[in-house]
């Protein structure tokens, strides 16, 4: 009798291997991984670190330029700048995260069961992603803004609503897709419910371009939520986001135009990872592309 | 043909339809909805003159059926800061917003052909990667950002280029001057918006190059521009003109956004104004105004797209 199990770790160590060397030869999807993981821990344990608060007002050193004491100087108002991004930081990234999460569990739900079933259940549920693609994103999203207000959770929900269309059209067609497979059809007879063959079957088949989606999805509400808190629509001060560091930062473009800088600096470096990673990730799951 | 122009434009009225379906009941069914007006402060008889000048004090399924019946006659209700018709403040600021967009539009489609013509001819060699690397670049750098950091270069240290504003104020209409207005607004926009063409076009002249079409038309033995000119970036040419409707959203969520760094008084720095002041049919009206556009654009990209390819509309 064979062993079974021990066939398939041989098997399965050697395709990990194989994807090893393969991920050895994305020099610049690593990089942008390495970012990341700095990036993150950075934001998580350096507050406990360093001395300054992220809200604690000086009046007496305001617009300061980077010193010793202040990395990056400080703001209108005092303000420890560095202290100020890795607080902006937590949020921006907490907020693009869930948001992902959001609009990317929405998608599939929806885009995937319209896929599975077809019919008359697709053209109600598709015509429902294709009003929500005809209004520009940032109209919806100021739609929701203007009568939920924004408190952050509402802001997180908002942004992946923007997201969800894209990701339910992508979902539909791999369901579409897979859903006439033999493994399909036999789980089926075998007496499989519709959740058990869409949640077992197909949803590790969509799981690769869904990883890679999500990581896109991130830069992507990243981004969102910065523009709408730099427009005074997102998270409010004092709470720190990236974008409304910038809306402060644009009132003093004379003054200080360096304020103005690094916000971005860090919004631009995050998101170009999460790109970046999303493209190497592509090309490494995705055998079509 | 016909079948198939009666059957999208069926489908686009049922998409704006919903639209205003959801917008309408989004912000009526909120917390904080149109209710929110009152002021607490007023008698209890102003409260309710309030509530009938905008017709609040209706079920909202009827406030809906009288708002869509305005809509359908073109009558998008009156702002409630402002006392101006919804329509008016519209029709002043859509001039601004298409200048704007139509001109990052262009920009956007002709430096993205070109970039992602180059970037196929000479896939995996230098121009390819600094190519892609423009393009992830454009998707990453916040637009906003982007505008500030070429103010600061341009208007602060420079002083070469206007910081804000579609013209001068004061001064009589002057074509430079609504140029050097432009100039920024349009070139961050645009650059935004390129990565979208680049990529499309990347993909759809790499296609082309191992078509069998082109295969046989080497093997004629045809020039090789007329095959690349003739044969190849004609039929690139069908999935970019498609991702058009595509942009077109991407665009007007930009506008959004570039037009309150530069100041701009164009249709999506009326909707954050109205955002902020909570101006209910102001927001309604630029959302419906929006969609609708969106909505018009992807019709005639599928119909240019149906004349195009004659597989389409037989589909």
């Amino acid at each position: 009798m064979i062993d079974v199990g021990s066939v398939r770790s041989a098997g399965a160590s050697r395709t990990r291997s194989r994807l090893w060397r393969r991920i050895m030869h994305k020099p610049v999807g690593i990089a942008a991984f390495t970012v990341l993981v700095v990036i993150i821990l950075a934001v998580i344990f350096l507050p406990q670190f360093i001395e300054h608060s992220p809200t604690r007002t000086n009046p007496r050193a305001i617009l300061q330029p980077p010193s010793a004491s202040h990395f990056l100087g400080t703001d209108e108002l005092g303000r420890d700048v560095f202290a100020r991004i890795l607080a902006g930081g937590r949020v921006s990234l907490a907020v693009g995260l869930f948001s992902m999460l959001v609009g990317l569990t929405l998608g599939i739900i929806i885009g995937g069961t319209a896929g599975y079933f077809g019919g008359r259940v697709e053209s109600v549920l598709m015509r429902i992603v294709d009003t929500f693609m005809a209004i520009p994103t940032f109209f919806l999203i100021l739609v929701i803004v203007t009568s939920f207000g924004n408190h952050p959770v509402t802001v997180i929900v908002t942004v992946g609503l923007g997201f969800w269309a894209q990701m339910a059209r992508v979902a539909n067609a791999e369901f579409k897709r897979f859903k006439s497979h033999d493994f399909v059809e036999a789980s089926r007879a075998l007496g499989g419910t519709h959740v058990r063959i869409m949640r077992r079957h197909i949803m590790p088949q969509v799981l690769p371009q869904a990883i890679v989606l999500a990581t896109l999805g991130v830069g992507w509400a990243i981004l969102t939520e910065a523009a709408l808190s730099y427009l005074g629509l997102g998270i409010q001060p004092p709470l720190a986001s990236w974008g409304n560091m910038l809306q402060n930062a644009q009132g003093y473009l004379w003054r200080a135009p360096i304020l103005a800088v690094w916000p971005g600096v860090f919004i631009a470096a995050t998101v170009l990872s999460f790109n970046l990673l999303g493209n190497a990730l592509r090309d490494l799951l995705d055998p079509r592309s | 043909m016909a079948d198939y122009i009666f059957k999208r434009l069926i489908q686009g009225v049922v998409v704006l339809f919903l639209v205003s379906l959801l917008t309408f009941f989004l912000i009526n069914l909120a917390p904080g909805g149109p209710s929110s007006l009152i002021d607490f402060q007023s008698t209890a008889a102003e409260r309710e003159a309030r509530l009938a000048r905008f017709g609040l004090d209706k079920p909202v399924h009827e406030r809906y059926l009288s708002w869509l019946g305005g809509v359908v006659q073109g009558d998008l209700g009156t702002s409630i800061n402002q006392g101006l018709p919804v329509g008016q403040l519209l029709r002043q600021r859509l001039g601004t917003t298409l200048v704007l967009a139509v001109t990052a539009l262009v920009l956007a489609s002709v430096f993205g052909l070109v970039l992602g013509v180059a970037a196929a001819l000479n896939r995996d060699r230098w121009p390819d990667h600094v190519v892609n690397f423009i393009s992830t670049l454009g998707m990453s750098v916040p637009n906003f950002w982007f505008g500030i950091v070429m103010i600061i270069v341009f208007a602060v240290w420079l002083g070469v280029l206007p910081a804000g504003g579609s013209s001068t104020i004061g001064r009589a209409f002057s074509l430079t001057d609504r140029i050097r207005h432009l100039v920024l607004p349009a070139g961050v926009l645009a650059f935004s918006l390129m990565p979208n063409v680049v990529r499309v076009a990347r993909a759809a002249v790499l296609d082309m190059l191992s078509a069998d079409f082109v295969r046989t038309a080497r093997a004629k033995g045809l020039r090789e521009r007329s095959v690349m000119l003739k044969h190849a970036m004609r039929n690139a040419m069908v999935p970019v003109v498609a991702i058009l409707g595509l942009v077109a959203t991407v665009l007007f969520s930009g506008s959004v956004v570039i037009e309150s760094v530069f100041g701009w008084a164009g249709i999506g720095r009326l909707a954050i104004e109205a955002a902020n002041g909570r101006d209910y049919p102001v927001i309604l009206g630029v959302t419906l105004i929006a969609g609708t556009i969106v909505v018009v654009i992807n019709l005639l990209v599928d119909l240019l797209y149906a004349v195009i390819d004659p597989r389409i509309r037989h589909d």
